[in-house]
């Protein structure tokens, strides 16, 4: 009898261990997380338009129908990404996610303050290769660092009435993520990295 | 022999126990960190690198993208003032005022994060569309049948999940429940 109780006891602990495991290895293992759901829709480095959510269709759970939402699908292996979002009339903002669906930077067109919101994103690694006297002329444009090497960036704008839906949408399909291209006018500095 | 049956017991209460509570944790929003006000809870820290293994794991399984801090705050309501679990078949009403923000909207859903199909194509409202009192306070009726004012359908599903999302707001993860965050109440009129 004791046996069996001390049995049960020891799965106990020893399903305890298991549960912390699974809950810490499933963002890693999930084959439907949003980063899956959206990687056969968004060519890497390309804003892509979602389509609104429907009733019967919605390529993610839980979105706000009320937005008109476009997805970036990076990868910063082949160096930063630059991105520019022109502002909708209502309410814009562009939220930045990890490869594991965590949200790591947000910001909406009032915090960004102009027309349009426009920001460079690299990892941390190639924040520190940027040299300083670039990073003061680059002053007034806003460096993100992202944790992760791939992640999506979610670019939304608010229609407040189904009327103005339309105004938001342009809003999204005017915005563009890419690696970013060559300066016109190269300084000299040793290349730390092949660019495309 | 005996050693061998009582190790795969042992083996199989673990099992059972361990999935078993991943499942439930997962599949009842047990991350931690909620922010409950009134019937309302908010996770603002699942918007954030903060979040913890919970909320990270509860994401990636249902495959949403979570409002990030600075953007907004979700709350999500899946029970009336008195703990009565929203009914599509009912008539509830949500009145009151939102905490400050510069735009709200307010979506149903149904408990998979799916919107709920009805007839008019009217899925939740925004802070702009809505009906209000001179003193700015409104009344959204959730139901089955249309009726006057604010209306948001419910497509007469048996269970379903109202989401408030506060768009550019200083509600987070600072954020306690008290007067500056005054939630609208919600209460089950006429249920069949």
């Amino acid at each position: 009898m004791i046996r069996w109780l001390l049995l049960i006891l020891g799965g106990a602990l020893l399903g305890g261990i298991v549960h912390l495991a699974t809950v810490i290895l499933l963002p890693r293992t999930a084959t439907q997380d949003a980063y899956a759901r959206l990687t056969p829709v968004a060519p890497v480095n390309t804003v892509v338009a979602l389509p609104a959510p429907t009733p019967e269709k919605a390529i993610m759970p839980f979105m706000d129908p009320a937005f008109a939402s476009a997805i970036c699908r990076y990868d910063l292996s082949q160096g930063p990404l630059k991105l520019s979002v022109p502002v909708s009339p209502a309410y814009t903002s562009v939220s930045f996610y990890t490869r594991n669906d965590v949200a790591y930077y947000a910001i909406n067109d009032h915090a960004a303050g102009r027309r349009v919101i426009e920001l460079d994103l690299m990892t941390t690694a190639q924040h520190d290769q940027l040299p300083e006297d670039e990073e003061i002329t680059a002053a007034d444009r806003l460096i993100v660092e992202s944790p992760t090497t791939t992640g999506l960036i979610a670019i939304r704008a608010l229609a407040p009435e189904p009327g103005l839906m339309r105004a938001a949408q342009a809003a999204i399909n005017g915005s563009r993520c890419g690696t970013a291209q060559p300066e016109p006018a190269p300084t000299p500095q040793p290349p730390p990295r092949p660019r495309r | 022999m005996r050693l061998l049956l009582g190790t795969l017991f042992g083996l199989a209460v673990a099992a059972v126990v361990g999935l078993g509570l991943t499942y439930l944790s997962l599949t009842r929003n047990t991350a931690f960190g909620g922010l409950s006000i009134e019937s309302w809870t908010a996770w603002p820290k699942s918007g954030t690198t903060d979040a913890d293994p919970y909320a990270r794991a509860s994401i990636a399984r249902s495959g949403r993208l979570p409002t990030a801090m600075g953007d907004g705050v979700s709350f999500t309501l899946r029970s009336d003032d008195e703990g009565k679990h929203l009914d599509g078949r009912c008539e509830v009403v949500i009145s009151g005022i939102t905490p400050v923000a510069r735009f709200w909207t307010l979506t149903l859903y149904n408990p998979d994060g799916a919107l709920v199909a009805n007839s008019t194509n009217r899925y939740g409202f925004t802070s702009q569309e809505i009906v209000r009192r001179s003193d700015g306070s409104f009344d959204i009726v959730v139901a089955p049948r249309a009726t006057a004012g604010n209306w948001l359908p419910t497509g007469g599903v048996d269970r379903y999940e109202l989401i408030l999302r506060l768009y550019d707001t200083a509600v987070g993860v600072a954020t306690k429940a008290g007067r500056e965050v005054p939630m609208p109440e919600v209460t089950t009129r006429a249920c069949p």
